[in-house]
C-alpha cells in the first residue's frame, strides 16, 4: 500500500490547493485588518491572532490571479513557518484530504509564472486536480518582494 | 540529580565564581595581604578545584590546583603578592573560563596544553620570596583551629580523595536549610565522624556558595521570565480592551471591577518588569579586570570607581549596552587617560581615575563614563575628519567646539593613530552610539582639555512597553515612542492656511521663528487618498483637505527636528512593542506594531526610518553640514548666534532672558512647601534639596515677600549643572525666543550677563553662574558638585 498524506485543502478562483496539514496552525474567518503602507500588494496587512500579530498574504496576488471580489470576505489559513506564523488570505476552505503518493505527479512545465515555483506538485484525485503550495516559498518569495522594493526604494 | 544536571549547576556555579575571582584579585593586588579577599579567592578555587576532580574533569582541576597551591603561599604569608602573581592568577582564571566554556559547549575541556601556564605557576609557588606580608599569619581562616603549617597539601591530598565526599557536597547542597549560618553546624556534624572532612572545612571555610545571597533567593530560568512577560504584555491588552469596553457601557457592577482589573494589572505588570531588572552593577563588575588588562597592556596606571552600582534595567538592555559600556570603558583607558609620565608632567596623580556613575533620572537611567585624562583633542578631531574627508576644510574651520567633539560619532572615525590591541578595531563611536539609539537611548561626550572626558547615557527603564502617542493618517493609527516626541503644535482657521509656507516647493513652518520642515504622513506612506477600506476608523474625517485644522507632532531625529503632519493626534498609552516579521522589518519604517485597545493591530512609527525616507535626515556628511548651518546660521559669520532663550518677568515688570541650554526644567511650587535651612529658602525637590534664589531679591537688592506672604506659588527656573540644582523664583514665565542675539556685555552688574534685542524689546541677559555667586551660593554648590 502506498503512503498516504493529510492536506487541509482551500479554493482560490476555482483553482483547488492543498497545504499539508502539520503546516497548518489553524483556520479562522476573516479578520480585520491592518494595512501596512510601502510595502507589496501581496502583504494584504496584519492581523491580530489572540494578542499575536500576523502578517496575512493574499494568495491569489501572490499567485498572479485576478482580484477577489470586494463583496467576498478571504477566509485565513494561518501556516507555520520558520518566521513564525503567517497567515494566507484563500477563497473558501475545503476539507481535509487524504491522498495516497501514488496520485501525485511533477507540474506540468508548461505551467509558467509565479505559479512555478509555489506550487510543488499536483495530486490527480478523482474529482479533480489538487495543487499543492510550497509555504515557505509562498513566505519568501514576498519577503524578496519587499527587500527588492526598498532596494529601488533607497536608490 | 542526572550527570548532565550536575555539570550544568557546576557550570552555572563556576562562572559565578570566576566573576567574583576576577573582582577578588583586582581587589588583592590593590590592598594586597587583604585576608578576607585572600580567603575569599582561596575558597573558590578550592571549590572548582574538588568539583572538577569528582567530575573527572582532569585537567581543569591540575590548574586550579597549583593556582590553589599558590594562593595557599599567599594566604599563608609565605609569599608576596607580586603584579606577576596576579597576571599569572589572572591567566589561570581564564584557562579555567576556557574550559568551562569547552565543558559547556562539547561536554570536555577540550585538547588544551596548559603545561606553560602550570609551570609559571609553579615557578611563582617555588621563588621563595620570603617576606614579612602585611599581615600576620593565622589571624584569619584558621583562628581557632592549630591550623598545621601543611594545610594546603593536606587540602589537596583531600580532593584527591575526593570523589564521595565531592559528591555528598553536590547533594548537601540541594538540601534546604543547609546556608549561611546553619551550614558551619551541619558540616561540623558531618565532619564528626569524618576526621578528614573536617580538616577540610578547617582548612577552607566553607565554600562561598551562599555567599550575600540568601534563602529568599531563588535561580529562574530567563526563558520563563520572557514567558511571564508576554503573557503579561498579552493581560496589558486584554485590560485595554476591557476598559475601553466597559467605558462605553452603563453597567457600573463592570465599570468597577474593570477599574479594579485595570489597577491590578498595572501593579502586576510592574511586578513582572521588575522580575527581569538587574542591577547594572552585574555587568560593571567586569570592568575593573577589562580596566586593569587595558591599562597593564598600555602602561598606564588607573583606578576606577563606580556609583550607583544598584541601578537597575531590564535585562535585554543590561545585555544591548554591555557592548557599548564595554567600549567605551576600554577606551577611556586606551585613549583618555595619559601615561604616568604625562600625567606627572601635567602635575596630575600618575594614577588615572575612571568613573562609572548610573542613575536614575525622569523615567530613564543615566550612564557616565569619566575619566581625568587628557580630555578630546579637538585639533586633531578636526584634522582626522577633514582627512577622512567626513568635513570639508572650510566646514571644519566653522565648526564649535561641540560640533567637533561630536564628529567622534561619524562612521569610520578612529583617532587612534596606531591601532592598538584594544581599540581601533572597527568597534567605533559610531557602533556605539548606533546600538544605544536602537534602544531608544541617547548619548553625548562632553570633554575639557587637560580635565578629562564624560560620555553620557539617556537609556529607557525597559523596551517592552513603552509610552507613545497615537496619531490618525488616512484612517489608521500609528504609534509614535515618546522618545522621540518634542511637542505638538495644532494651527486653526486662519493659522492652519498662512502658517505653513514653502521653500521652493518644500513645506515648512516657523517655530519659534525657525523653519521647521514639515513631512505629511500620508504623503510620505503613500496613502494619502486611499482611505482604508475595511478599518471604518472614526478617524478618517479630516484629512482630505489642508484647508482645515492642521496638527504637527514635532519630532527630533538624530539632531534634527521635524514636524509630522497628521489628520488628528489622540492620546498617548503604554503600548506593548511586538516584533514585526521579518518579511516588514526590511522596510525601516515601522519599529514594530502594537495591539490598541479596541483589539485591532497599529504600526509603530520608527522615527528616524521615517526622517531618513523623507529626507529629514540624510547622508552623514549632509547632516555634518546641516548641523553647522543650522547652529550657525547665515548670521554665524558675522560674529552672532542663535541662541534659544527663556524670557520670564521679575520684579514686576523687569523682563529678562537666560540661555535656554541652562534649564533644565520649569516648574511651579505652592508656597507652603518651602522650607528654610541655614537661612536659605530651600525645596524638596527629587530627592534633593534645592535652593532658591529670588531673581529680583538679588539683583536688585529688594526685599521680596516673606515667604507666609505673597503669592499661593512660585514660579521656579530649575538651573541644573552637574547633578545639583538651583531654582530661580521669576514672577512669571513669558515665551520660549529662538533669535540671533547680539549681547552688549555690561560690566559691574553682578548676575547680568548684558542685554541684547529679543523679540523687538531690549532684553537683559542672566547671567546664571554670577547670579549663583552674588546669592552667596555658589561654595554650596561646589561642595555639593562635589560630594
Amino acid at each position: 500500500m502506498a503512503k498516504t498524506q493529510q492536506f487541509c485543502t482551500f479554493f482560490l478562483q476555482d483553482q483547488f490547493f492543498g497545504v499539508l496539514v502539520e503546516q497548518v496552525q489553524e483556520v479562522i474567518r476573516y479578520q480585520q485588518m491592518t494595512r501596512v503602507p510601502l510595502v507589496p500588494e501581496v502583504i494584504r496587512g496584519l492581523i491580530n491572532l489572540r494578542g499575536q500579530i500576523v502578517m496575512a498574504l493574499d494568495l491569489r496576488r501572490r499567485l498572479g490571479m485576478e482580484e477577489r471580489p470586494e463583496s467576498e470576505l478571504p477566509m485565513n489559513v494561518v501556516v507555520r513557518t520558520s518566521d513564525g506564523p503567517v497567515s494566507f488570505l484563500v477563497d473558501e476552505i475545503g476539507d481535509v484530504l487524504e491522498a495516497s503518493e501514488e496520485a501525485w505527479e511533477r507540474p506540468p512545465e508548461t505551467l509558467q509564472g509565479q505559479a512555478r515555483e509555489l506550487v510543488g506538485g499536483v495530486y490527480k484525485l478523482e474529482e479533480r486536480l489538487m495543487l499543492v503550495l510550497d509555504t515557505e516559498r509562498a513566505v519568501a518569495s514576498g519577503e524578496d518582494a519587499v527587500r527588492k522594493l526598498s532596494r529601488t526604494m533607497v536608490q | 540529580m542526572s550527570d548532565a544536571e550536575i555539570v550544568r549547576e557546576f557550570l552555572i556555579e563556576s562562572y559565578e565564581n570566576l566573576d567574583r575571582l576576577d573582582r577578588d584579585l583586582i581587589t588583592l593586588e590593590k590592598e594586597p595581604g587583604n585576608p578576607e579577599t585572600l580567603a575569599s579567592i582561596f575558597r573558590t578555587i578550592h571549590t572548582l578545584k574538588g568539583t572538577s576532580g569528582f567530575l573527572a574533569f582532569n585537567q581543569l582541576e591540575a590548574v586550579a590546583h597549583v593556582g590553589e597551591s599558590l594562593l595557599a603561599r599567599l594566604r599563608d604569608g609565605q609569599l608576596a603578592l607580586t603584579p606577576e602573581i596576579t597576571t599569572a592568577l589572572l591567566a589561570m582564571v581564564d584557562a579555567v573560563r576556557q574550559m568551562l566554556g569547552n565543558i559547556e559547549a562539547a561536554g570536555n575541556e577540550g585538547e588544551r596544553n596548559d603545561q606553560e601556564l602550570i609551570a609559571t605557576l609553579t615557578s611563582l609557588l617555588e621563588s621563595k620570596t620570603e617576606t614579612k606580608a602585611a599581615f600576620a599569619p593565622g589571624t584569619y581562616a584558621s583562628q581557632s583551629h592549630p591550623s598545621p603549617p601543611s594545610a594546603p597539601d593536606m587540602g589537596a591530598r583531600l580532593v584527591c580523595e575526593g570523589g564521595a565526599k565531592a559528591s555528598e557536597r553536590l547533594e548537601a547542597r540541594a538540601q534546604p536549610g543547609e546556608r549561611d549560618g546553619e551550614e558551619g553546624e551541619i558540616r561540623a556534624e558531618k565532619g564528626a565522624g569524618k576526621p578528614l572532612d573536617a580538616a577540610e572545612a578547617m582548612a577552607s571555610p566553607p565554600p562561598a556558595r551562599g555567599q550575600s545571597a540568601s534563602d529568599s533567593t531563588i535561580r529562574v530560568d530567563v526563558a520563563q521570565l520572557d514567558r511571564l512577560m508576554n503573557g503579561m504584555s498579552e493581560l496589558v491588552l486584554l485590560r485595554n480592551q476591557i476598559v475601553q469596553y466597559s467605558n462605553s457601557t452603563e453597567d457600573s457592577e463592570l465599570l468597577g471591577t474593570s477599574q479594579r482589573l485595570n489597577l491590578l494589572t498595572t501593579e502586576l505588570q510592574e511586578g513582572v518588569m521588575k522580575t527581569r531588572m538587574q542591577p547594572i552593577g552585574n555587568i560593571w563588575s567586569k570592568f575593573p579586570r577589562t580596566v586593569r588588562d587595558v591599562a597593564v597592556g598600555c602602561g598606564k596606571q588607573v583606578r576606577i570607581e563606580m556609583e550607583g552600582k544598584e541601578t537597575e534595567l531590564d535585562k535585554t538592555i543590561i545585555e544591548a549596552i554591555k557592548d557599548p559600556l564595554t567600549h567605551l570603558v576600554r577606551n577611556a583607558v586606551d585613549h583618555g587617560i595619559e601615561s604616568p609620565a604625562a600625567r606627572r608632567g601635567a602635575g596630575k596623580n600618575p594614577e588615572g581615575r575612571l568613573f562609572l556613575r548610573a542613575f536614575h533620572e525622569g523615567g530613564q537611567v543615566n550612564i557616565e563614563i569619566t575619566d581625568d585624562g587628557a580630555g578630546l583633542d579637538l585639533e586633531k578631531i578636526r584634522n582626522k575628519a577633514m582627512q577622512k574627508a567626513l568635513v570639508s576644510a572650510d566646514q571644519a574651520a566653522r565648526m564649535t567646539e561641540r560640533e567637533i567633539t561630536k564628529l567622534i560619532f561619524l562612521p569610520g572615525f578612529s583617532t587612534a593613530e596606531k591601532v592598538t590591541n584594544v581599540s581601533g578595531r572597527g568597534v567605533g563611536m559610531d557602533v556605539v552610539r548606533t546600538n544605544i539609539e536602537k534602544i531608544g537611548g541617547a548619548v553625548d561626550v562632553q570633554s575639557k582639555p587637560g580635565q578629562g572626558t564624560t560620555v553620557r547615557m539617556k537609556i529607557p527603564l525597559t523596551l517592552a512597553i513603552i509610552p507613545a502617542l497615537i496619531v490618525a493618517s488616512g484612517g489608521d493609527r500609528y504609534a509614535i515612542p515618546q522618545v522621540s516626541l518634542l511637542e505638538l503644535v495644532r494651527l486653526e482657521g486662519e493659522q492652519a492656511r498662512q502658517g505653513i509656507e514653502r521653500v521652493h516647493g518644500a513645506p515648512v513652518y516657523r517655530l519659534r521663528e525657525r523653519l521647521l520642515p514639515l513631512v505629511y504622513l500620508n504623503r510620505e506612506l503613500k496613502t494619502d487618498g486611499k482611505e482604508q477600506g475595511s478599518g471604518s476608523s472614526p478617524a478618517t474625517a479630516s484629512s482630505s483637505s489642508e484647508t482645515q485644522n492642521v496638527n504637527i507632532v514635532v519630532l527630533r531625529a538624530d539632531d534634527r527636528q521635524f514636524g509630522l503632519v497628521v489628520d488628528e493626534i489622540n492620546d498617548t498609552e503604554e503600548i506593548v512593542v511586538k516584533p514585526l516579521s521579518k518579511q516588514l522589518k526590511v522596510i525601516n519604517t515601522y519599529a514594530g506594531a502594537t495591539i490598541m485597545g479596541d483589539g485591532k493591530v497599529a504600526l509603530i512609527l520608527d522615527v528616524m526610518g521615517l526622517a531618513q525616507r523623507a529626507n529629514v535626515v540624510s547622508e552623514v556628511r549632509d547632516r555634518a553640514l546641516g548641523e553647522r548651518e543650522e547652529q550657525q546660521g547665515p548670521g554665524a559669520r558675522n560674529g552672532k548666534q542663535r541662541n534659544a532663550v527663556l524670557l520670564f518677568q521679575y520684579d514686576g515688570n523687569g523682563r529678562m532672558a537666560v540661555d535656554l541650554p541652562l534649564v533644565a526644567r520649569l516648574e511651579e511650587f505652592p508656597r507652603h512647601t518651602i522650607e528654610r535651612a541655614g537661612g536659605q529658602e530651600v525645596v524638596q525637590y527629587r530627592g534633593q534639596i534645592m535652593p532658591l534664589v529670588r531673581v529680583s531679591e538679588v539683583l536688585e537688592g529688594r526685599r521680596s515677600d516673606p515667604a507666609d506672604s505673597g503669592p499661593e506659588s512660585l514660579h521656579v527656573v530649575v538651573y541644573s549643572d552637574q547633578g545639583r540644582s538651583v531654582g530661580l523664583v521669576v514672577d512669571r514665565i513669558l515665551d520660549i525666543a529662538e533669535e540671533s542675539l547680539v549681547i552688549e556685555r555690561h560690566t559691574g552688574r553682578k548676575g547680568i550677563l548684558g542685554s541684547a534685542v529679543v523679540q523687538k524689546r531690549v532684553t537683559d541677559i542672566l547671567d546664571v553662574p554670577g547670579l549663583i555667586a552674588a546669592a552667596g551660593l555658589s561654595h554650596q554648590l561646589a561642595r555639593a558638585a562635589e560630594a
